[in-house]
């Protein structure tokens, strides 16, 4: 059994919610008492239906408004897999909940609602999750019921979704009609599309291969803390603790810590208290050095022979996520995996057009959602993949130096 | 299956292993809030496997309320102990005392707010820049939406619109003189993995988590042990019952489940069976209100 991670998006309306709320319920994962809390408010309402939304409504002021707030995650478990769920809301202001949603996420969910079709902001998502560079898209069409499960509806919506994956180069995409409100093709195949001959959601969920998304090629050891006991017994155990993000690291590799350098052997390799020969991704683990080389929190160890690059200029796509717009020149701590260093943001070259991909000419000020190409300047070198080869280290955050908040996410190019 | 991979109770473990190792290397004092529940017993497992054989770069903490299980105290004192670290125990009968707190009153009068007030303070004391818990996503809506790096004011409130977006697993620490942040290392995992966890890694738990004989009183069809904490009127049924705990907390606000459960298999074989949820099952404070765990958050509850 292993964990599936994956982002539902979609506009208002488009009954994303709901569909939580269908896979939640159908796959049992929610409880009687759970289900009478949502029955009791339900009934304040009008319609009387019971309103699966309000499973993933979680704070007050969202149940009052009707509108989801923040990411919310949500967990079931079927014999197959586990699956962490992120919800994003799907508001335009609200791009910045789902670029965090989907930073973590193997696979998205895409709701286009069957009535509407391909509308503006199924584009954004789905650029969203092309620059997030997440592996897997389902695109869910939802609603099948209010077009009476028409396979013309259904065949025009993927011609037309087809035109926007191949544009963004989506690699692995998937189409799926439902009926996230009465279960058509959630767990069981709906019997009121005979024509659809794919598998249910469920199914296409439990089954998506993940494990070939872990590179274990480029082997990337970010250091986090150094273990030394300085007791008696362990006077000269120095162990640097951290989790390998990429690749395989065996005893008696000859490895590199950058952005030094310095090039040294595997000694010894601890995970779970255990020493063993090799450790690989998403291991957290301890490695032991055979020279007493000067290794800190925010290096990174690599094989020798396989090495990031390092610079002090990258290139980035940044997503500003912050109320505060961004203004060329401003000073920033950059922070990437446990490495932090001042930066600052120099120019921007284009500001992306989350709709369409079009490269507009850069703005004065970045206000926030805004996603530009911009080159930054770090303190000092950063050992650095590009995102779309290496996500887990080519993703960095910018904080804001006084009030502490992130406020930028960078993919480096 | 390739020898690597890593079956989702690994994954889950990595994944805790990397956030505690974050707390200790980017905050100067932090903590780990210790209850004697099987949550924060299953963190204390996971900073053994963080930190071994180095020590423990926090102390564990109890805020203690005076309403605890003899059995968890017991646990947390033989814990400490047998792993050899430094356990911070703070009363809440204290800050009554000294701050002039009003008790709650009732049938079931719970310290469970007023123990925010011992945290904030014991934070206060000893200057405390994070401290760990063991709160699930899983457990509640409201903990749904909060991040596994939560910073708090220094009236150590959570303010739900202002939360930082939290990408990749990048951690954002830093913060201003007086705030803190709360770390919840398992905030992926369901009360489901924790029982698989515990089984896998053959993880010592309190007696109560098993059954065992208690007398209870039957309230609204939850069933509470009989103590000094709760007043007992004539009107009430209490019997003599074979129960376990699913959750511990205060003897006041968590309630007993029906159960011959001696081993971990059969307390897993009934969760697998069961219908309600655990905090609907077994804790009498969150059935308040709709928006109890929301508000206690924001007020500074962990």
């Amino acid at each position: 059994m292993d964990i599936l991670r994956f982002i539902t998006a979609g506009s208002v309306d488009d009954g994303k919610s709901t569909l939580i709320g269908r896979l939640l319920y159908d796959s049992k994962s929610i409880l009687i008492d759970q289900l009478e809390a949502i029955e009791k408010q339900t009934k304040n309402r009008e319609d009387g239906e019971i309103d699966l939304a309000l499973l993933t409504d979680g704070l007050r002021a969202e149940r009052e408004q009707g509108i989801t707030i923040d990411v919310a995650y949500k967990y079931f478990t079927t014999p197959k897999r586990k699956f962490i769920i992120a919800d994003a809301p799907g508001h335009i202001q609200y791009t910045r909940n789902m670029v965090t949603g989907a930073s973590n996420s193997d696979l998205a969910i895409i709701l286009i609602d069957a009535r509407h079709g391909v509308v503006e902001q199924t584009r954004r998502h789905s650029i969203i999750a092309s620059l997030l560079n997440i592996p897997h898209v389902v695109v869910a069409v939802n609603k099948m019921d209010l077009v009476e499960y028409s396979h013309d509806v259904y065949n025009n919506i993927l011609i037309d979704y087809a035109a926007v994956a191949k544009s963004l180069g989506l690699k692995d995409v998937r189409y799926i009609p439902i009926s996230a409100l009465n279960g058509d093709n959630i767990v069981d195949r709906s019997t009121k599309m005979d024509w659809y001959e794919g598998e249910g959601l469920l199914q296409i969920l439990e089954t998506v291969v993940v494990t070939d998304d872990i590179n274990l090629t480029d082997a990337r050891f970010p250091v986090q803390y150094v273990i030394r006991p300085q007791t008696e017994a362990l006077h000269d155990y120095r162990g640097y603790a951290g989790k390998v993000i990429s690749g395989i690291y065996k005893k008696g590799d000859s490895v590199t810590v950058q952005p030094s350098g310095l090039t040294t052997t595997i000694s010894a390799i601890e995970v779970s208290g255990i020493e063993v020969e090799e450790a690989f991704a998403p291991q957290s683990a301890i490695l032991h050095l055979t020279d007493d080389v000067d290794v800190s929190r925010g290096d990174l160890i690599t094989l020798t022979e396989n090495q990031p690059s390092v610079s002090n200029e990258l290139e980035v796509l940044l997503c500003w996520m912050d109320h505060k717009p961004l203004v060329a020149g401003n000073k920033y701590q950059l922070q990437i995996n446990s490495r932090l260093v001042r930066a600052v943001v120099k120019e921007f070259q284009y500001k992306v057009n989350v709709n369409s991909l079009e490269q507009e000419s850069a703005p004065e000020k970045v206000q926030l959602n805004d996603i530009i190409k911009a080159t930054i300047k770090t303190a000092s070198p950063i050992p650095y993949d590009s995102y779309q080869h290496l996500r887990v280290n080519g993703g960095a955050i910018l904080i804001d130096e006084t009030s502490h908040v992130t406020v930028g996410a960078c993919m480096i190019q | 299956m390739s020898k690597y991979q890593l079956n989702y109770l690994d994954q889950l473990e990595s994944e805790s292993i990397h956030i505690m190792r974050e707390v200790a290397g980017q905050f100067e004092r932090p903590a780990l809030l210790f209850s004697g529940g099987k949550d924060s017993i299953v963190l204390v497992h996971l900073a053994l496997k963080a930190f071994r054989p180095g020590k423990f770069p926090f102390p564990l903490v109890h805020i203690d309320t005076g309403h605890n299980f003899q059995e968890a105290l017991d646990y947390r004192d033989a814990l400490a102990e047998r792993i050899g670290e430094k356990l911070i125990v703070r009363q809440v009968a204290d800050t009554i005392k000294a701050k002039n707190l009003t008790e709650p009153k009732g049938k079931f009068a719970s310290r469970n707010a007023l123990q925010t007030y011992t945290l904030l303070d014991t934070i206060e004391e000893f200057k405390f820049d994070a401290c760990i818990g063991g709160a699930r996503r899983d457990e509640e809506k409201a903990r749904a939406k909060e991040r596994i790096f939560s910073v708090r004011d220094e009236f150590g409130q959570w303010n739900p619109k202002l939360q930082r977006p939290e990408l990749w697993d990048t951690y954002n620490g830093r913060i201003d003189k007086g705030e803190n942040v709360r770390v919840f290392p398992i905030s992926n995992w369901t009360e489901l993995d924790i029982w698989n966890y515990i089984r896998k890694e053959n993880i010592e738990l309190p007696s109560i988590y098993f059954s065992h004989e208690r007398e209870v009183l039957e309230h609204e069809g939850q069933l509470v042990a009989v103590s000094e904490f709760v007043q007992i009127e004539t009107t009430d049924t209490v019997s003599i019952k074979r129960v376990r705990y699913r959750t511990v907390g205060d003897m006041t606000c968590t309630a007993a489940v029906e159960s011959s459960a001696n081993t971990i298999d059969d307390i897993i074989s009934e969760i697998i069976a069961t219908k309600t949820s655990e905090r609907g099952e077994t804790r009498i404070d969150d059935r308040v209100s709709e928006a109890a765990m929301e508000d206690r958050k924001k007020n500074g509850y962990f």
